[in-house]
């Protein structure tokens, strides 16, 4: 619950570009973007989520080194479990590796 | 220390934690409080302690929403959702936690229905897509989920959902912090702020902290340099006699905070006269519930409350460790009738708290240590 996980804005969507699409380690799913309304996040743009929430801006290196400290805390699949299940999706009981989220951030890198 | 290698700059973690010592000296005692469950978490998990000097003790805060939640807090919430026609969803962090009667997980295998849920929203997603049934969030956290909740809230009201309500635990950390001033059995000499808290609250709430009770603080990032780095402000603010609010988690925590979650918060709470904490007792405004705006979506207006109040177990020791005043370790029941597998106080059921930290860290640290003498 306390976790903030860093994920990259794909697409903004909703009435009023208030949901957007991240992408977390290869995870895609809709967040509310409702908090970052003083500073709204583009395409591209890296944020710190809580719950499902966008809560700041951040930049890519630091997205990754938060993603390196959830890895080192042993929070990592905690982490993706929380936003797998985001929109009430199904969890998949295959636990996402660290070799994943590896070639996840290296295709992400190659992307830009 | 573990995972440095790990780490951006090795080397400047190494030079970091030879100016702690050199700062430190041998003169006194360092008593630092960090009030973060997510700081104590990566302090076991990255051996800390092990590369501070022995004069620098950490004192392991209140800021795990879980642990200090009280049990009659959990009776009551579950004793709503025993209603037909209910559905009880909260945060997986919840599903564990020991009630009177058992946990949350316990009740859905007797027939309640519970939901895990990893966002408010989808907590009000489980209403619209369960338009017969009731949906009642159980709602914790301090500001860092919080502003969340509230934006929940306001999503339901614009959309008139009636079948949806917030059981609300929301906690402040300002007045934990007042009450473990106030505490006489509580000497400290400076503050590890809370990192994400503060991405809401920003830095400025804790400038009483610095004026009026002379304490430094610093608001800190939750790598292991950040940690460091963080000790070594507090270190030259002490040493020069100083007491000021700093920031190192600044590439995250803006002075001012974020302004939009401020108002969403302001929108749908207002503080609690008072509201009881786990080992901390009755704290004054130091607790969110709805305001009369959002009294339709209250659980504790649209239900009975029971109104349940527990006492913890005489044998557990909770509201020391809690305080600090006791080391997870020392107390009666750590690692034999409390476990992390069989928590009896909700410090042993968080990844946060400070006996689990403790347990799946140090204590087997000492463990492994003992059979290898033995060996030996």
């Amino acid at each position: 619950m306390c976790l903030a996980i860093p994920g990259k804005i794909v697409e903004i969507s909703g009435d009023n570009a208030e949901s957007a699409l991240v992408d977390v380690a290869g995870v895609r799913r809709k967040i509310d973007l409702g908090l970052l309304q003083d500073d709204r996040p583009v395409p591209g743009d890296w944020v710190l989520i809580h719950v499902g929430f966008a809560m700041s801006k951040i930049s890519e290196g630091d997205a990754l080194d938060q993603m390196n400290t959830l890895r080192a805390l042993g929070e990592i699949d905690g982490a993706m479990q929380e936003v797998q299940g985001y929109g009430l999706e199904e969890i998949d009981d295959v636990e996402i590796s660290d070799a994943e989220i590896d070639d996840a951030e290296v295709n992400d890198a190659e992307v830009n | 220390m573990r995972f440095v290698d790990e780490f951006r700059e090795p080397e400047l973690i190494s030079r970091t934690a030879e100016e702690i010592r050199r700062l430190a000296g041998s003169d006194r005692y360092y008593r630092l409080m960090e009030v973060c469950g997510g700081h104590t978490h990566a302090i076991y998990r990255f051996g800390l302690k092990d590369i501070l000097p022995e004069n620098i003790e950490l004192i392991h805060g209140p800021g795990c929403p879980v642990c200090v939640l009280p049990m009659g807090r959990i009776d009551d919430g579950l004793s709503i959702a025993q209603q037909p026609d209910v559905i009880f969803a909260a945060f997986g962090d919840m599903m564990r936690v020991p009630g009177t009667q058992g946990s949350p997980l316990e009740h859905k295998a007797r027939g309640m229905d519970v939901r895990i849920v990893y966002s408010p929203s989808d907590a009000l997603k489980l209403a619209r897509l369960n338009p017969e049934k009731h949906v009642m969030f159980f709602a914790i956290g301090f500001e860092t989920t919080a502003p969340s909740t509230a934006l929940t809230l306001m999503r339901a009201k614009t959309e008139g959902i009636q079948n949806f309500s917030v059981f609300c635990n929301h906690v402040t950390i300002i007045p934990a912090i007042r009450a473990i001033l106030d505490s006489p059995d509580m000497r400290l000499d400076a503050f590890i702020g809370p990192g994400h808290v503060s991405t809401v609250i920003g830095c400025r709430p804790y400038e009483w902290i610095a004026k009026d009770q002379d304490k430094p603080i610093v608001v800190s990032g939750f790598e292991p340099l950040d940690m460091l780095q963080s000790i070594v402000m507090l270190l030259r603010q002490l040493r020069a006699g100083e007491a000021k609010v700093e920031n190192q988690y600044k590439r995250v925590v803006p002075w001012e905070g974020n302004r939009a979650a401020l108002r969403a918060m302001a929108e749908v709470f207002q503080l609690r006269p008072y509201f009881e904490w786990r080992g901390l007792g009755f704290i004054s405004q130091s607790a969110l519930r709805l305001n009369d705006k959002y009294a339709a979506w209250d659980t504790e207006q649209r239900f009975e409350v029971p109104g349940i109040r527990v006492t913890d177990p005489k044998a557990a020791q909770c509201g020391e460790v809690l305080k600090g005043v006791l080391k997870p370790h020392q107390c009666k029941l750590f690692g034999r009738e409390c476990t992390p597998e069989h928590p009896v106080g909700a410090l042993m059921v968080s990844s946060e708290g400070s006996c689990a930290a403790y347990h799946n860290y140090e204590h087997r640290k000492a463990a492994m240590a003992t059979s290898l003498t033995s060996i030996a």
